[in-house]
């Protein structure tokens, strides 16, 4: 075997092993650096294993050379690798920006173990893409949430703090539902391999014991998803935490967790007993809608512009479920889609509003007032990123959100498409406030001396933007994978 | 109702799993939160190590003379997961500890009320630089 062979694994550890050697060095540059090379290697091993798995179909590879069902298997389907692709892509560029950025916000002797702690949340999100055993879910889970605790509270107003703690709390309950619901399928089945639980699970699917791990399962995942009702941790967690760990949240943390809703809702259960035999499409579909029209109505009304940004994830969130619940390959296929563009526009607008944050602070509606002269590129960055959070062509939000009102007109459901369209009219108004202020608004009076950001924290705000109107266009790539990756899992196994 | 003393163990994780959530919710003390979040985890701990029992089953020790053996799996997992929970409740207090030196209060009312304080000086300051501007 050469080291290409191991790539499955490696694209977990290369992250888990260099955050130690931050807290080594524990100084600012060399940790950067460490963290700079660790995620661009992963980005590559992901393009690698992308390539690889739309050539040759899934690969499976055995950990210490323990076969499956026995041994631990990591599992890269194409789902998984698109997945992957999203988070080390952006692992990577909020790499180039954080080094800025957390200059800036964090005390220069903590710097280098924030960023240990930021590689360590970047291995268990990839851990959980990558493997294919149920409770390496759970550990890699917890990986990711114990680090992010750590940099939500790394934040410089001390509501940070209490943002985390409360975050620690409901998290850890999501967490321990999805091990006791793993723990009631593995008492069921006798075993904690994905695929062979599918391969058992249909035998004693019509007990309780497996109807409440299937519960629990869901609700726990529902947690670390941020659905409505269960998203209260997430809006403060975001606006307090620093703009580089709440770029890369937001972008990834939640995108993990319906990658892991799909793969135990489909990969593990089937969609006929998550979807016929427990009323489970109707209840996401609830609350997918509910989480749209609220969140989105509670952003509109906020001034803190990371905390509108995070009610605005809660809704994207609901666009993702709502999606899942139409149970049609062209239902999942958008909510697979969307997860992709939405990374792309949250990631943009969280780091075009961090480097808002490096020149003037705390990012509020009026705080931004006529900084559309002062900071052109920064503010065009964000007001594209807007427009693709409405979902106007040609950007990459009009991509998803067309298939999603397919998706719903294709089962009659126009009242839902309606309700779709409303939540996009609710993102122009408060993507307008920002716009209206920015551009339209007289500049306070200490704004003369804000400057445009720095290039290092442009680059990878632009690279996101272009990205948003590549995919915007030429959809091909993030459509193609997206549908094959939806019949693979709809098919069963996957 | 004969299933009922069989069923024991699964017993006293529902009453610790339920105490332990009343307490998280209940509890305006971030402490006591944290008391009630382990309580919670350890319930799980007791789950799995019951599913792991074979009626009659031995200590899987390899001897000739046992041939019936617990599956001692479940043991491995949980003690993964007493890991975890050792770390969340570490990670819990060290931000306990912080938020006291932040706040001067673990009391989740108090801290909630200058949090409230905090927010309503933003808006103000906002609100202010608004005036200012016209």
């Amino acid at each position: 075997m050469d080291l290409l062979d191991h790539l499955p694994v490696l694209v977990v550890i290369m992250p888990l092993m260099s955050a130690p050697l931050c807290v080594l060095f524990d100084r600012a540059r060399p940790a950067w650096l460490v963290s700079m090379s660790a995620s661009w290697l992963s980005f590559a091993a992901a393009v690698y294993l992308l390539i690889q798995v739309s050539r040759d179909g899934t690969i499976s590879y055995r950990l210490g050379g323990w076969a499956p069902p026995w041994g631990i298997e990591y599992r890269i389907d194409l789902l998984g690798a698109y997945v992957l692709l999203i988070v080390t892509a952006i692992a990577a560029l909020v790499m180039v920006f954080a080094r800025r950025s957390l200059e800036k916000e964090i005390p220069a002797d903590r710097i280098a173990r924030v960023y240990a702690a930021l590689l360590l949340v970047f291995a268990g999100l990839t851990g959980i893409t990558a493997t294919g055993d149920a409770f390496n879910v759970f550990v890699f889970l917890e990986i990711s949430s114990l680090a992010s605790y750590a940099v939500i509270s790394m934040g410089r107003d001390r509501r940070a703090l209490s943002a985390a703690f409360q975050y620690l709390v409901m998290g850890t309950i999501g967490a321990t539902f999805i091990l006791i619901g793993i723990g009631l399928l593995y008492m069921m089945t006798g075993t904690l391999n994905m695929l062979d639980l599918a391969a058992r699970l249909p035998e004693v699917a019509d007990t309780r014991t497996v109807r409440a791990g299937f519960a629990f399962l869901t609700v726990g995942i529902g947690l670390k998803l941020a659905l409505f009702p269960l998203h209260l941790w997430l809006p403060n967690a975001y606006a307090y935490a620093p703009s580089a760990v709440t770029a890369f949240l937001s972008a990834t943390a939640t995108k993990v967790a319906v990658y892991a809703l799909l793969r135990f809702m489909f990969g593990v259960f089937g969609a006929e007993f998550s979807l016929n035999k427990m009323p489970f499409d109707l209840i996401l579909m609830v609350l997918g809608l509910a989480g749209i029209l609220s969140a989105s109505l509670v952003a509109v009304f906020q001034e803190d512009v990371k905390r509108m940004l995070a009610y605005s994830s809660v809704a994207q969130i609901g666009y993702m479920v709502l999606g899942i619940s139409l149970a049609s390959n062209t239902g999942v296929s958008a909510a697979i889609l969307h997860v992709f563009n939405h990374a792309l526009m949250k990631g943009a607008l969280f780091l075009a509003v961090g480097a808002l944050a490096y020149r003037i602070g705390a990012v509020t509606v009026s705080s931004i007032a006529g900084l559309g002269r002062r900071m052109p590129w920064t503010v065009a960055a964000l007001v594209v990123g807007g427009l693709s959070l409405i979902g106007v062509p040609p950007t990459a939000g009009f991509v998803s959100k067309w298939y999603l009102v397919l998706g719903t007109l294709e089962q009659d459901l126009w009242p839902v498409a309606l309700l779709v369209l409303i939540g996009s009219l609710l993102a122009l108004a408060y993507v307008w406030k920002l716009v209206e202020a920015a551009y339209f608004a007289e500049p306070a009076a200490d704004a003369a001396a804000v400057r445009e950001a720095p290039l290092s924290m442009l680059i990878p705000v632009w690279a996101l933007v272009i990205a948003n109107l590549y995919f915007g266009v030429n959809t091909q790539v993030s459509v193609g994978v997206a549908r094959q990756a939806t019949d693979l899992l709809m098919g069963g196994g996957g | 109702m004969s299933e009922l003393p069989g069923l024991y163990n699964y017993w006293v994780t529902v009453f610790l799993m339920m105490a332990g959530f009343y307490v998280v919710i209940s509890q305006g003390n971030l402490v006591k939160k944290l008391v009630g979040l382990a309580i919670f985890q350890t319930s799980v701990f007791i789950l799995y190590i019951s599913l792991g029992k074979v009626a009659g089953g031995n200590a899987p020790i390899f001897d000739a003379t046992i041939t019936v053996y617990s599956n001692p799996l479940p043991h491995v997992l949980i003690l993964t997961a007493i890991v975890v929970g050792v770390a969340t409740t570490s990670v819990g207090l060290a931000l306990v500890v912080r938020i006291h030196e932040a706040y001067g209060s673990v009391e989740e009312d108090e801290i909630q009320a200058k949090d409230q304080h905090d927010e309503e000086s933003q808006w103000e300051a906002g609100s202010e630089r608004q005036a200012d501007d016209r």
